[in-house]
C-alpha cells in the first residue's frame, strides 16, 4: 500500500501535497530566467522571453533577442529586438504579444513573431517614461495599463478599440507605490495601489482610499498585492509577515495568515485546481513556496470554448488537425471546417514565393464553393499582402457579386466595382460605387461609364433632379437628350425662375430644346406659353388682379367674369381656341354671373356647337327653369326628350317620345313618372307601347 | 350576399404575427430605444415642438433629407442645440447619408433602421404600403425597391415556409424573384425545415395590366376607394356620410361585418341589401315589445351591444352608399361607364373621342380627363396622331402648360402614345434583323418595342376572351364570372392571366399571349416538388402585384377562388386606383 502514498509530502498539519512532472521543456535556455523578461499567455498558450533587455550597447551579440516558445517549450520564434527599451511584455487575449517600451510605444506581434502593428499610450506617458506596465484581462478584451515617471497612472481597458484613460493624480504621491495592481468592477478598470500604511483606488474620476475590513493593525506598508483572475479576491502581503484575503470590492475578508516571514515575496498569486472551489493564494520567495488556503466558495472556471480551442489551433497553424477535431464533433460547416479553410487560404495568400495563379488555383481547389466561406474576405487578405493581382483572381469565385465591391472598390478597379454592383441588384451599393466614381473621374469619363449602365444612369439622375440640378443638364447635354433637356428647362420656367423675363427665357430654352429633338408638338405648345405668359403679364398690368399661370381656359374665363368680352374674345382668336371649347367656357362663365341676358344674346349669336342641352342643363344647375324653358323648346330632337325632363314637363316628354316611338326614351320618361299628377301620362305611355306592339 | 366559400377551401394562414413584428418594433424604436412621446408629420415646415430630441421616422427620400436638414440648421442658426434622430424604414439609403453630409448635418444626426416591409390590412391582404413603387419604377426605371419586395418574400417564405410553385410576369417581377432566390440560398437551411403553408406564388407587374387599373370601378370596395380613399385599410368619412358635424375614421376590413358582406358586390346590390339589412334589425330591435323582465335582461346584456354595432355600421354604410350615388349621378356616371365600356370593346372610337374631348373642353377634373385620355391610348394601341396631338392640345389648353411635362411622363411609362405606324416599325425589324448578328438584332428591337410599348390590348382581349358575349341582362346579383366587377362588360385582364397560368401551372399555350404582352423574356414558372405540401396550401395564392393593385382586382380573384375552391392572398406594394396611378404621373407646380 504504501507505494501509493511514497511521493506524498507532509503540507502543515493536516495536508499533504505531491510532486510530479506533467512534461519536461523542451527549451534550451541558456540565460538565467531571472535575467529576462518572461510573459506567459493564458490558458496555456505561448511564453515570451526577451533576453537582455536592459542592455543598451549597440553591438549585436548583446542586443535585446525576442524567443516565443509554445508552452512546453518548442522555438516558435526568434528575432534580434531593434526597437527601443522593453519595460514589459504581455499576452493578449487574442495570443498577440504586446510589448511595453520605456517610451509609451506599444509593439503588438503575432505567436510567429510576425510584427503586426503598434500604439502609443500618449503623450504624456512618452514624456515622462514608463515606469511600470500591466497587461490585463477583462470581458471587453486586453488592457494596458502604466506607471509613469510622474507617478501617474495611465490605461487603457481594451487594446482593440484602443481609448486611452488617463486616471486622477493620488495626493501627495512622490514615489513609486510599493505595490499596485488592476482591478476590474462594474465593467469599468480601476487601479489598486498602496503607499505606505494606505491604500487607494482609482478610478478615471476619482481618486479614494480604502480600508480592508478586519486588517490586523501595525501595517506599516503593503509589500505585495495579488488579485484574482476573475477580479474577484484580491491578497495583500504586508510588512509585517501578514496574508490578508478577501474580496476584490474591499467589503469582505475570507481569511488571514500570519506567515512570519518579512522579507517581500517575489511573487505571490491565485491559483485553484479547474472545477474545485477551493482557492489559495501562492507566495513564492527566492527558496520558498507558501499556499494559504480560504474557506470554500460557489464558482467556477469558465471553461476555454471549443470555437476558443480552433482558434488557438489556427494561430498555430495546425490547419488539418483543426479540421479534424470540427470533424470528430461534427460541428456545421459554416463554423468548423468552412471557417478553418478560410483561415488557411489566408494564410496561403501570404507565400510569396508561389504564384498568383498557382495560389488562386490551390484555394479554390480545397475551398470550392463550401458554404460559409467568403471569398472576398480572403481576397481582402491577397490585397493587404500587396497581391492585387491574385485579389482579383480570388474575387472571381466569390459567387455574391455586391461581396466583391467594396474590395474592388478599396483597389481602385472602381468600374469594375459598378458592374458587380449592378449585378448584384443592390442599388444602394450601386449608388455607393457611383460616388465613388464621380470622385475619382474627370467628369467626361464619369458621364461615359454611366452612359453604358443605364440602371446606374438612371440612378444618378434621380439624384441629380433632387440635388444637383446642375449636374442633370449636363448629363441630358452629354447625351445630347434634347426631349430631356426641355423637360428640364420648362420644369425650370416655373420652379426655379421668378422673374417672367426668366421664365420666358427659360421656356425659349426649352423650346429650342424641343425643336432639336423633333418635337414640334412641344416646341410649339411651349411658344404658345411664352405668348401667354407674357400676355397675362400685360393683363396683370392693365387691368389688374391676378392672371399669371392660369390656364388658357382660365384665363379667359377670368376675363370674362371681369366684364372684359372684346379681351376674351381677341384671346380666342390669338390663341386659336377651338369653337366648342369657347362656347361651353361662355356658357359656364355667363351662367356663373347669373348674365341671364347676355347668355341669351350669346345663344343666338350663331348656331350653337354643342347643341342647347348644356344651356337647359346649366340654366337647371343655377335652379333657373324659366330660362332653362327657353333653351330646351331650341334642343335638337335627339336630346328632345332628355330636355323635357330636366325642366320637369313629363306630359310633354312623353309626347316626343310617343312621336319619336323609341321605346329606350318611352322608359326614360316612364321612370320619371312618379308624381301624382304624372299617372295619365304613364297611362298614355303605356298604350303606345301597347299599340307598337300590335304593330 | 357574401358568398360563402367552398366547404373545402383553406384556411388563411395568420397573418397577424406580421403585425405584431412591425408594431412591438416600433414601440420599441419610438418609446423605449428614443422615449417618443408625440409623433408630427413630416412637412416642409418648422418643428414647434419643444423637447430636446426630434426624432423622424421617415422613407429614405431625399426630399426628407432636405427637409431635416433645413429643420436642423434653423435651429442651428437660432443657436439651439437639441438631439436628432432619423429612423428610415424600411431601410438607409447611402444617397441620404449623402444629403445630409452635403447639407452639413451628418454629424448631428444618427440613424437607425427599421426593417418594416409587410403591413396586414386585411386577413388577406398585405401591402408593402410603398405606393412611391409605381412611379419610382415605372416612371424613373429606379429599381432600389427590387431590393426591399425580396426581403418582403423572404420574410413571408421564412415565417410561412417555402412556396413550391412560383410564376411571374414582368422584368420586375423577374428581378425580385430572382433576387429573392438569392436571398434563400445565402440563408440556406432556415426555410428548408419549414412545411410549405402557401402552395403558389404568382408576381405581376402593373404594367403587364394598366387597363384594369384606369376602369372606373363599381363594386363597393373599390367604389369607397374611388369616392373617399382607402388609406392604409381606413377611410375618412366627413360629415356627408355620417350625419353628424364630424368626420369618422372607420377601419375597413373583414372584422365589419356589415362590410365583409358587400364589399365585394356590385354596387347596383348593395343598397337593396343594405335596406333590407335595416329591416331585419328593426325587426330584432322589434322583439323587445312582447319580452317580459327576464327576457329583457337578457336581450340588454346579451344582444343589444352586437345590435347597437350593427345599427352604427349600418348607418355609416348606408351614408356612403347615398354619398356615392349622389356624386356619381351628379357628373353623369352612366355616361362615363358607358363610354369606358365602349374604349374596352373597341367600338364607336370616334363618339369616344368626342367625350373625352368635351370632358376636357369642360374642365370637369384634370386627373379624370387624363384617365380617359390613357384608357383609349392603351385600348387602341395608342392615339391616331391627330387626335394625339389635338387631345394634348385641349388638354394643356385647359389645365396648364405644365402638363407638357405629364405628358412626356405617361409617354415613357407606355400610358399614352401616338399610335407607330405598325408595318414600318416591323419592316424596319426585320430589315435590321437581316442586316445584323441575332443578339444586335434582339438589342435593337429591344431599344425600338421601349420607344413604342405597343400594348396590344384588342388582341389580348380576343385571346384571353375578356370581353364576355352577353346574352341578355347580365345579373350583376348573381355573377357568372370576374366580369361582374366591371357590371358585366369586361374580364379584368390581370386576374385572367393569373387564373388561366393556375389551370395549366404553366405558362404553357399562353405563348401568344406573353408575346402580345412584349414579356417573353420576363415570364417564368418554378416548381420544386414538396411531398410536405398539403392539398390545402396547393390551393392557397399568394398574388403579389409589384406597382400596386386594385379593389376590384382583389374582390375579381376573391370571386375566382369562391368558384375553384381556392382562396388568394394579396401581396402588394400599395393598393391603388386609377386616380392613385394618374397622380403618380402627373407633374404639378410645387
Amino acid at each position: 500500500m504504501d507505494c501509493y502514498t511514497a511521493n506524498w509530502n507532509p503540507l502543515g498539519d493536516s495536508a499533504f501535497y505531491r510532486k510530479y512532472e506533467l512534461y519536461s521543456m523542451d527549451w534550451d535556455l541558456k540565460e538565467e530566467l531571472r535575467d529576462c523578461l518572461v510573459a506567459a499567455a493564458p490558458y496555456g498558450g505561448p511564453i515570451a522571453l526577451l533576453r537582455n533587455p536592459w542592455r543598451k550597447e549597440k553591438a549585436a551579440s548583446v542586443r535585446p533577442v525576442l524567443d516565443i516558445y509554445s508552452a512546453s517549450g518548442m522555438p516558435l520564434a526568434s528575432l534580434l529586438w531593434k526597437s527601443g527599451p522593453v519595460v514589459s511584455l504581455g499576452w493578449s487575449a487574442e495570443e498577440e504579444l504586446l510589448c511595453v517600451q520605456e517610451d509609451g510605444a506599444v509593439l503588438v506581434y503575432g505567436l510567429h513573431g510576425d510584427f503586426r502593428r503598434h500604439f502609443s499610450m500618449g503623450n504624456e506617458v512618452l514624456q515622462n517614461r514608463v515606469l511600470d506596465a500591466r497587461i490585463f484581462h477583462t470581458e471587453f478584451g486586453s488592457g494596458v495599463a502604466i506607471l509613469t515617471g510622474a507617478h501617474r497612472f495611465t490605461l487603457s481597458a481594451n487594446v482593440g478599440d484602443l481609448k486611452l484613460r488617463r486616471m486622477p493624480e493620488v495626493p501627495g504621491l512622490q514615489s513609486a507605490p510599493s505595490c499596485w495592481t488592476t482591478l476590474c468592477q462594474d465593467r469599468v478598470a480601476h487601479i489598486l495601489l498602496a503607499v505606505g500604511p494606505d491604500l487607494y483606488l482609482l478610478d478615471h474620476a476619482a481618486c479614494s482610499a480604502v480600508t480592508p475590513p478586519g486588517l490586523a493593525p501595525g501595517v506599516s506598508s503593503f509589500l505585495q498585492m495579488a488579485v484574482s483572475f476573475t477580479y474577484r479576491h484580491l491578497a495583500l502581503f504586508t510588512d509585517t509577515g501578514y496574508i490578508w484575503m478577501g474580496t476584490a470590492s474591499l467589503k469582505e475578508k475570507l481569511c488571514e495568515f500570519n506567515c512570519n516571514i518579512r522579507a517581500p515575496p517575489k511573487q505571490m498569486v491565485w491559483c485553484s485546481r479547474p472545477r474545485s472551489k477551493e482557492r489559495a493564494v501562492v507566495v513564492a520567495w527566492e527558496r520558498r513556496l507558501m499556499v494559504v488556503g480560504d474557506a470554500p466558495e460557489s464558482i467556477q472556471y469558465k471553461q476555454l470554448t471549443i470555437q476558443v480551442l480552433l482558434d488557438r489551433l489556427v494561430l498555430r497553424r495546425l490547419y488539418p488537425l483543426a479540421i479534424q477535431i470540427c470533424e470528430y464533433l461534427r460541428l456545421p460547416e459554416v463554423q468548423g471546417v468552412s471557417r478553418i479553410l478560410a483561415h488557411w487560404a489566408c494564410y496561403k495568400v501570404q507565400q510569396k514565393d508561389v504564384s498568383d495563379e498557382d495560389v488562386a488555383r490551390a484555394i479554390n481547389q480545397k475551398l470550392g464553393d463550401t458554404p460559409g466561406v467568403s471569398y472576398s474576405d480572403i481576397a481582402a487578405r491577397a490585397y493587404g499582402c500587396g497581391r492585387t493581382e491574385l485579389a482579383i483572381k480570388l474575387l472571381e469565385y466569390e459567387p455574391r457579386s455586391g461581396e466583391q465591391v467594396p474590395l474592388l472598390l478599396k483597389m481602385k478597379r472602381s468600374k469594375l466595382a459598378l458592374s458587380k454592383a449592378i449585378e448584384s441588384g443592390d442599388t444602394d451599393l450601386v449608388f455607393t460605387v457611383l460616388l465613388h466614381l464621380k470622385n475619382e473621374l474627370n467628369r467626361g469619363d464619369f458621364f461615359m461609364t454611366l452612359r453604358n449602365q443605364p440602371m446606374a444612369l438612371s440612378l444618378y439622375r434621380q439624384f441629380c433632379k433632387h440635388q444637383e440640378l446642375e449636374t442633370l443638364k449636363d448629363l441630358y447635354n452629354q447625351d445630347d437628350n434634347h426631349q430631356e433637356l426641355g423637360s428640364f428647362h420648362i420644369r425650370a420656367s416655373y420652379a426655379t425662375e421668378e422673374r417672367i423675363e426668366g421664365r420666358v427665357a427659360a421656356l425659349q430654352t426649352a423650346a429650342d430644346a424641343f425643336y432639336k429633338a423633333k418635337n414640334e408638338f412641344a416646341a410649339k405648345a411651349t411658344e404658345d406659353q411664352m405668348r401667354l405668359l407674357r400676355l397675362q403679364r400685360r393683363l396683370e398690368d392693365e387691368l389688374g388682379g391676378q392672371f399669371l399661370d392660369l390656364s388658357l381656359h382660365d384665363t379667359v374665363t377670368t376675363l370674362i367674369l371681369g366684364g372684359h368680352n372684346k379681351r376674351a374674345e381677341q384671346l380666342a382668336r390669338d390663341f386659336r381656341i377651338p369653337d366648342k371649347r369657347l362656347w361651353w367656357l361662355k356658357l359656364t362663365a355667363l351662367a356663373d354671373l347669373e348674365d341671364w341676358e347676355e347668355l341669351e344674346k350669346f345663344s343666338k349669336s350663331k348656331k350653337s356647337p354643342i347643341g342647347y342641352l348644356p344651356f337647359v342643363e346649366i340654366c337647371m344647375k343655377q335652379h333657373n327653369k324659366y330660362e332653362a324653358k327657353k333653351y330646351a323648346s331650341r334642343v335638337g330632337p335627339e336630346q328632345k326628350v332628355k330636355a323635357l325632363l330636366l325642366v320637369g314637363d313629363v306630359a310633354q316628354a312623353a309626347d316626343v317620345a310617343i312621336e319619336h316611338r323609341n321605346e329606350a326614351e318611352l322608359s326614360l320618361v316612364l321612370s320619371h313618372c312618379t308624381g301624382a299628377t304624372d299617372g295619365a301620362t304613364a297611362d298614355k305611355i303605356q298604350r303606345a307601347r301597347a299599340q307598337a306592339q300590335k304593330k | 350576399m357574401a358568398f360563402p366559400h367552398r366547404p373545402d377551401a383553406p384556411e388563411l394562414p395568420d397573418f397577424s404575427m406580421l403585425k405584431r413584428l412591425a408594431r412591438d418594433q416600433l414601440i420599441y424604436l419610438l418609446e423605449q430605444q428614443h422615449e417618443v412621446d408625440k409623433l408630427y408629420k413630416v412637412e416642409n415646415k418648422p418643428a414647434l415642438s419643444s423637447s430636446e430630441q426630434l426624432c423622424f421616422l421617415v422613407r429614405p427620400r431625399i426630399k426628407n433629407m432636405r427637409y431635416i436638414a433645413n429643420l436642423v440648421n434653423a435651429d442651428k442658426l437660432a443657436g439651439r442645440t437639441r438631439k436628432y434622430k432619423v429612423i428610415f424604414s424600411p431601410q438607409k439609403f447611402y444617397a441620404c447619408e449623402m444629403v445630409l453630409e452635403e447639407e452639413g448635418i451628418y454629424g448631428d444626426v444618427s440613424c437607425d433602421e427599421w426593417a418594416f416591409s409587410l403591413l396586414p390590412l386585411d386577413v388577406d391582404l398585405l401591402s408593402m404600403e410603398l405606393p412611391e413603387f409605381f412611379r419610382d419604377y415605372f416612371l424613373e426605371g429606379d429599381q432600389r425597391w427590387i431590393n426591399t419586395v425580396a426581403q418582403a418574400l423572404h420574410l413571408l417564405s421564412t415565417l410561412y415556409g417555402s412556396f413550391p410553385n412560383c410564376y411571374g410576369i414582368g422584368r420586375c417581377a423577374k428581378m425580385s424573384y430572382e433576387l429573392w432566390r438569392k436571398l434563400e440560398e445565402e440563408e440556406d437551411g432556415e426555410t428548408k425545415g419549414r412545411r410549405p403553408e402557401i402552395g403558389h406564388i404568382f408576381l405581376l407587374d402593373r404594367d403587364m395590366d394598366f387597363v384594369t387599373a384606369l376602369c372606373s370601378q363599381v363594386v363597393y370596395e373599390g367604389l369607397v376607394d374611388d369616392t373617399f380613399r382607402i388609406k392604409c385599410g381606413s377611410v375618412d368619412f366627413g360629415p356627408e356620410v355620417t350625419s353628424s358635424d364630424k368626420s369618422l375614421k372607420v377601419l375597413l376590413n373583414a372584422e365589419d361585418k356589415v362590410f365583409n358582406e358587400i364589399r365585394n358586390e356590385h354596387f347596383s346590390n348593395v343598397f337593396g341589401f343594405l335596406s333590407q339589412k335595416a329591416r331585419n334589425l328593426q325587426a330584432q330591435y322589434d322583439r323587445r315589445r312582447g319580452m317580459d323582465i327576464k327576457q329583457m335582461k337578457n336581450f340588454v346584456s346579451q344582444e343589444l351591444k352586437g345590435l347597437k354595432q350593427e345599427h352604427r355600421l349600418l348607418s355609416l354604410h348606408i351614408g356612403a352608399c347615398e354619398s356615392i350615388m349622389k356624386k356619381k349621378t351628379k357628373q353623369d356616371f352612366q355616361e362615363l361607364i358607358k363610354t369606358e365600356h365602349a374604349l374596352l370593346e373597341g367600338f364607336n372610337i370616334r363618339e369616344s373621342t368626342s367625350y373625352i374631348e368635351e370632358h376636357i373642353d369642360r374642365q370637369v377634373s384634370p386627373i379624370e380627363s387624363l384617365r380617359l385620355m390613357c384608357l383609349l391610348s392603351i385600348t387602341e394601341n395608342g392615339l391616331i396622331p391627330k387626335d394625339y396631338r389635338s387631345l394634348k392640345t385641349q388638354y394643356l389648353q385647359s389645365y396648364g402648360p405644365e402638363h407638357l411635362l405629364t405628358f412626356s411622363n405617361l409617354r415613357r411609362a407606355g400610358l399614352l402614345t401616338e399610335q407607330a405606324p405598325g408595318d414600318t416599325l416591323t419592316a424596319v425589324e426585320s430589315k435590321v434583323s437581316k442586316l445584323v448578328t441575332d443578339k444586335a438584332a434582339g438589342k435593337i428591337t429591344d431599344a425600338f418595342s421601349s420607344l413604342a410599348k405597343r400594348s396590344n390590348f384588342r388582341a389580348i382581349s380576343k385571346k384571353l376572351n375578356l370581353i364576355p358575349r352577353v346574352d341578355g341582362e347580365y345579373d350583376l346579383k348573381v355573377p357568372r364570372d370576374m366580369a361582374y366587377v366591371f357590371s358585366g362588360a369586361y374580364v379584368p385582364l390581370s386576374c385572367r392571366i393569373i387564373e388561366q397560368v393556375l389551370e395549366r401551372r404553366s405558362w404553357q399555350g399562353l405563348d401568344e399571349v406573353v408575346r402580345l404582352l412584349n414579356c417573353s423574356e420576363f415570364a417564368f414558372t418554378d416548381m420544386t416538388k414538396d411531398d410536405r405540401a398539403s392539398s390545402e396550401s396547393l390551393r392557397l395564392i399568394l398574388v403579389v402585384f409589384l406597382g400596386g393593385c386594385t379593389f376590384s382586382e382583389i374582390s375579381a380573384l376573391r370571386f375566382l377562388g369562391r368558384e375553384k375552391g381556392y382562396r388568394f392572398i394579396f401581396l402588394t406594394t400599395a393598393v391603388t386606383n386609377s386616380a392613385r396611378l394618374m397622380e403618380a404621373m402627373s407633374e404639378v407646380k410645387a
